[in-house]
């Protein structure tokens, strides 16, 4: 609190970007945790809530003839433009606001003064939904080969390792020792990922310490084990997720790679995905694409193309087909590794996942798989998420990148996955808003000394309580393609910009009628009818029976499916044009409060603008504007529920 | 018959026809006039029937005595045939050759072919002009039809009967046809039942570098405006293509003679431009290099993307000043049959929930394309694998479905049809068995005879198990003007013409199926509940006496 210079500030204009003419006047204020802005005037309160952890820039613009405006970019792609009058009242709000996004302890995130109604055991049952043991058993381990290894219970063989971990029942504790400790940051090899059908596995660790000619005869064995460990192959993968020239020039710095003449049986390949810094600017770049406000098409795919972006997320897609081949059709054992063992290895190990085990196409298998690659094999999400002020060197969107490819298989197998996008955009959302404490700190001791658990929630019941948004109407689990091992294309064409991530706030880019949602709503209706049917035949056969006692006739769903398809449909913003002059007119705003989660977007649309464009260069063109103050049209025409109902109702009493 | 002296090679065995996502077909090939078949002449395969109307080029090669022929087609697919005898391949390759590039048009297919269905509805006499006048007629007395172009000697691309605005007598519409372009006087496209505003379309007039003007032309679309009101000319152009087009005696509208009239210049590119466009698209698209930056700097050096941009953007703008404005709109470019009407048929869907079913769809194709006078025959002689010297060429057709297609995305649930009804209109736009795209105008089809000669695409597409394949199953009317998107952000490309053959479709074909699936199961569902709820209430009704309320 001590940081909010200003707790209040009236008469600020909240710019829509969309259009620059469409503002509306309210007030600001600043909590401990949120920004919170409040649209004054109209009867229905326009709010705009955005979280402090969500704040990831903050600009002041140069003083315009309405006041001075103050950007706010956040880390879930949100840009929000505010105009204050006072410039002493904006240079408080930059201040206090600076400050408050950038906490410089855990302790002040939002997870930790987020305090839903639920009681301790609650509490403790949340963080309890996600449970390795059991997903470790579901791909049938513990078995004779692998077991977990107590080595590091107390976290001191490798601290940003979970304190589970299954090695080969055939290495001793003195081989996984030795191992680790020829291995950046201790990270020996380890299970990912077991396949039950032919045994081979996944295993993840990070870079040798091999320099330029060191070698450890543990670390040998323990990648002996674990091929052996694959009773039908005679070799197994190594894979070095980086380019050959990192990883030749971490050599000089006393790390590397494996040398295939010290290890037997292993075929060493180098993929070739890019750094954490690398992929922060290319991101960098491909939000300012994403921002651009009216471009041209071709500066909206060249900047696509600059930004670099697909290529990162089709050599990431490389790297995980190359090793859910080997394990689905060679059967053959994988060991991934990059330099630290965090970044890029979580991205390919769970990227292979996705394409081998279909259980990770669900929606308890993705949080699983998340929890379990990502969280307990110590992604570092403080550093990589901004969570806390620190380095801007850490930051980069490694996580982003694996959620965008699963997207990208979404797109190319639409039957295979039980979750829609708005699962992936939901996880995305948290895992940068430190809402919950599932993503806080870097590694898993990390947050055992923090004491997450007990201090904060655990996100995944709270997502599974809101399953229905998530789910992909056309998954089809039953089908023969969407079992196996799914073989995607990755022909350029087929690596798609994500818009409804990146520009996820901007409403009026998007399809104005969802077919996901109407299949959604249909299928929704079916269910309800398919318990009518049930009730009517279960009536029915009573009457038979007695032909006489009635039961009281329920109302049926069939009179409220009129307006089904309308439903989803946007109306105020399919019936607005937007602005198709080039100047910066069109788009019904809409302002989005985020507050709790999901739950969040509550819009609304302005008409009233003036109806002739003035932009200066549009000058021979100024004119085709549409005043939207005469926005009515075929609203009225929409079948009216009510009254379809009513009638409805009377037929039932008559009879 | 002078087919049979262009086939060297009736008949060759042991063919091997590759196509992409396909297993490969051994058999015998056969020419005829107008087709090469295919067929293993074994039950369950496929067999191959290509018009030789559909092949874009022939390449051949030769391994030994192995020939192969790689067919480019028009609807962008490539097949490869290996023929075993190096004599056969020439001879193949020099007779499709010949058969697929025959200038005259009554050798054309649509000439001989004979339809095995029963024709119940006339495709050729659905969408008479006097019948959409009668629709105009119920909603306003303004306007009259006018015969002045009976005998097609005022304007040879109109048609016979045309919409003009009551008060203006035939002398003043042949005088204003004089002072427009190829005689495209300004015309009645579109009447806005809401408003009562209007679309009319027309070509550049006729200024010239003196800055010629005429009365009645004036007076022909000042007839269009209510009483204080003013009116929007959409010039498809930039000011600088207008400005040239001067110096060849064509030119823009005046402000100071058209002073109720404020004139937007648009910048949709002209024919040529666009089949470079389209070449380059394909090849983008066929480009086998699996280089992601090549992939995106040659999607975006074809610049197809920024054509459906700009043609969107001036349908929005038209169908904006209708709706929202409140304003009349003249729209025309140079000859007026080429991007006028991209943007006045757009502006329709936009505006209009009728063009969006199958029928008013149809409808709005033969209004404004066919007897609009665009050159289909001139614009769909070749496509994208041409390597003959381009004459007329032009995707202009392909780019106005590219532009329903971008819409029908945006508004999934909004058209009674789905992608598929529009990818074959792009397929019979280029080679078919029907008539309906031969020639270039209405005076050209008259002459032709195609009404008694050939069939109808509409007479085959209408019979209800056709109709069927190509219905949205999402489909609600939906009476809103529809506002797309045209943002760079909001365009796809339009896979399912450019890479419809680089691309497995299984996993789409399966979502659709399941779609389907989904809405189907429902209705059944809804009739069941249905008959059950009256099932019940007639026993209820039987009880009535036993039932306490």
């Amino acid at each position: 609190m001590e940081h909010i210079r200003m707790p209040k500030v009236e008469n600020v204009r909240l710019v829509d970007r969309s259009s620059s003419r469409k503002s509306q006047v309210g007030t600001l204020y600043l909590t401990a945790t949120h920004t919170i802005f409040v649209g004054k005037g109209s009867e229905d309160r326009n709010e705009l809530w955005v979280l402090h952890s969500l704040v990831c820039n903050i600009v002041k613009h140069k003083a315009s003839h309405s006041g001075y405006p103050l950007l706010i970019h956040c880390k879930n792609f949100q840009v929000i433009q505010f105009i204050i009058l006072q410039e002493s009242d904006l240079h408080n709000v930059y201040i206090s606001l600076t400050r408050l996004s950038r906490p410089e302890k855990y302790e002040e995130l939002y997870c930790f003064s987020f305090n839903p109604a639920v009681d301790k055991a609650e509490r403790q049952h949340s963080w309890d939904f996600i449970d390795l043991k059991a997903e470790y058993s579901r791909m049938g381990l513990p078995n004779k080969l692998w077991h977990v290894t107590p080595i590091n219970r107390d976290y001191r063989v490798c601290d940003t390792y979970p304190a589970d971990l299954f090695v080969p029942k055939s290495v001793t504790l003195p081989v996984i020792v030795g191992s680790s400790k020829f291995r950046s940051r201790g990270r020996f090899p380890t299970l990912s990922y077991y396949c039950k059908e032919n045994h081979a596995t996944i295993c993840r660790s990070s870079q040798p310490l091999s320099g330029f000619s060191a070698r450890c005869l543990e670390d040998e064995q323990m990648l002996q084990a674990i091929m052996k460990s694959n009773p039908g192959s005679r070799f197994m993968y190594v894979v070095d997720t980086r380019p050959k020239l990192n990883a030749m020039a971490n050599r000089a710095a006393g790390k590397g790679y494996e040398n295939e003449d010290n290890y037997c049986n292993i075929k060493f390949q180098f993929i070739g995905i890019e750094n954490i810094h690398v992929m922060r600017n290319s991101q960098q770049k491909l939000i300012e694409v994403s921002a651009l406000r009216s471009p041209s098409m071709g500066e909206f795919l060249l900047g696509l193309e600059n930004s670099d972006w697909l290529k990162h997320i089709r050599s990431i897609m490389e790297a995980g087909i190359f090793i859910s081949k080997a394990v689905a059709d060679e059967g053959v054992s994988v060991l991934v590794h990059c330099s630290d063992g965090w970044d890029r290895t979580s991205q390919v190990c769970s990227v292979a996942s996705v394409l081998l085990d279909p259980y990770y196409r669900t929606i308890k298998g993705l949080m699983v798989l998340i929890e379990k690659d990502w969280v307990l094999f110590g992604h570092k999400f403080s550093h990589r998420c901004g969570h806390l002020d620190g380095e801007a060197k850490e930051v980069s969107p490694v996580l982003d990148q694996f959620l965008e490819c699963v997207w990208q298989l979404m797109d190319q197998f639409p039957c295979a996955f039980e979750y829609n996008e708005k699962f992936l955009i939901s996880i995305h959302n948290h895992v940068y808003s430190s809402h919950y404490g599932n993503f806080i700190c870097n590694s898993q001791k990390e947050r055992k000394d923090l004491r997450i658990r007990e201090k904060t929630h655990s996100i995944w019941p709270y997502l599974m309580e809101n399953k229905l948004d998530f789910m992909n109407p056309l998954f089809k689990p039953d089908q023969i393609q969407n079992q196996g091992l799914l073989r995607p294309s990755t022909a350029p064409y087929c690596f798609k910009y994500w818009r409804r991530l990146y520009n996820r706030f901007d409403r009026e880019l998007h399809p104005r009628q969802s077919e996901l949602d109407c299949l959604m709503a249909v299928k929704d209706e079916t269910q309800q009818l398919e318990e009518e049917m049930a009730l009517y035949e279960q009536k029915l056969a009573v009457l038979d029976k007695e032909r006489a006692k009635i039961l009281y006739m329920q109302k049926g769903v069939l009179e409220s499916r009129q307006a089904l398809w309308s439903v989803p449909l946007d109306v105020s913003l399919a019936n607005t044009p937007q602005d198709y002059l080039g100047g910066f007119i069109g788009g019904a705003p809409n302002v989005f409060t985020s507050q709790q989660g999901e739950k969040e977007s509550t819009e609304f649309s302005l008409f009233g603008d003036k109806p002739k464009s003035s932009d200066a260069e549009n000058s021979d063109q100024e004119s085709g504007v549409a005043d939207f103050s005469c926005h009515s049209s075929g609203e009225e025409s929409l079948p009216s529920e009510d009254s379809v109902k009513d009638s409805d109702e009377t037929g039932h009493n008559r009879a | 018959m002078e087919f049979a002296e262009l086939i060297k090679t009736p008949r060759v065995d042991g063919v091997i026809l590759h196509r992409p996502f396909m297993p490969t077909v051994e058999g015998t090939l056969c020419l005829t006039g107008h087709h090469i078949i295919l067929s293993s002449r074994q039950d369950n395969t496929e067999e191959l029937w290509l018009l030789h109307a559909n092949i874009d080029s022939i390449e051949k090669r030769f391994v030994g005595s192995l020939g192969t022929i790689i067919v480019k087609c028009k609807d962008l697919r490539v097949i490869q045939l290996d023929i075993p005898g190096m004599e056969e391949c020439l001879n193949i390759a020099s007779s499709v050759e010949a058969l697929s590039t025959l200038d005259s048009v009554s050798l054309m297919y649509p000439f001989f072919y004979r339809p095995l269905f029963e024709v119940i509805e006339d495709g050729w006499q659905l969408f008479v002009p006097e019948e959409a006048f009668k629709d105009l007629e119920s909603m306003t007395d303004e306007w009259r039809l006018s015969e002045v172009n009976k005998d097609f000697s005022v304007c040879p691309s109109y048609p016979s009967l045309l919409t003009v605005p009551k008060d203006i007598d035939d002398e003043s519409l042949i005088k204003a046809a004089s002072f427009r372009h190829g005689g495209r006087f300004p015309v009645l496209s579109y009447y806005h039942k809401k408003n009562g505003m209007v679309m009319m379309r027309a070509a550049q007039p006729l200024t010239g570098t003196n800055g010629r003007r005429c009365k009645e032309d004036e007076k022909l679309i000042n007839a269009t405006l209510c009483a204080g009101k003013r009116g929007y000319i959409i010039d498809t152009r930039t000011i600088a293509v207008a400005q040239q087009a001067k110096a060849r005696g064509g030119g823009f509208e005046q402000e100071a003679n058209y002073p109720q009239w404020r004139r937007i210049h648009k910048a949709i590119e002209r024919s040529n431009i666009l089949q470079e466009s389209l070449i380059k698209l394909v090849e983008a698209c066929n480009d086998q290099s699996h280089n992601m930056d090549r992939w995106l700097s040659k999607l975006e050096a074809s610049n197809w993307q920024s054509h459906v941009k700009e043609i969107l953007t001036t349908a929005c703008l038209a169908a904006q000043c209708i709706d929202r404005e409140g304003a009349s709109v003249l729209v025309h470019g140079s000859e007026g049959t080429d991007s006028t009407l991209q943007v006045t048929s757009l502006a329709q869907i936009i505006l209009d929930p009728a063009c969006r079913t199958i029928r008013g769809f149809e409808a709005l194709i033969e209004r404004e394309w066919l007897q609009a006078g665009h050159p289909f025959q001139q614009r769909c002689a070749q496509s994208a694998y041409s390597n003959g010297k381009p004459r007329s060429e032009a995707p202009v057709f392909l780019l106005f479905l590219d532009c329903v297609w971008q819409i029908l995305r945006q508004f999934p649930c909004s058209f009674q049809f789905s992608e598929s009804f529009l990818i074959m209109l792009f397929e019979h736009t280029y080679a078919s068995q029907f008539g309906t795209f031969l020639g270039n105008s209405v005076a050209e089809r008259a002459k032709l005879q195609l009404s008694h000669k050939t069939v109808s695409l509409w007479s085959w597409v209408n019979r209800p198990q056709e109709l069927e394949r190509y219905l949205n199953p999402l489909y609600e009317a939906n009476n809103l003007v529809i506002w797309p998107s045209v943002a760079p952000q909001s365009l796809l490309l339009w896979e399912g013409v450019f890479l419809r053959w680089n691309r497995s479709t299984k996993c789409l074909d399966e979502a659709y199926q399941e779609m389907v699936h989904i809405i189907e199961y429902n209705k059944e569902l809804q009739n069941k509940v249905n008959s059950l709820r009256r099932q019940l209430a007639q026993l209820e009704t039987e009880d009535s006496p036993l039932q306490t309320p």
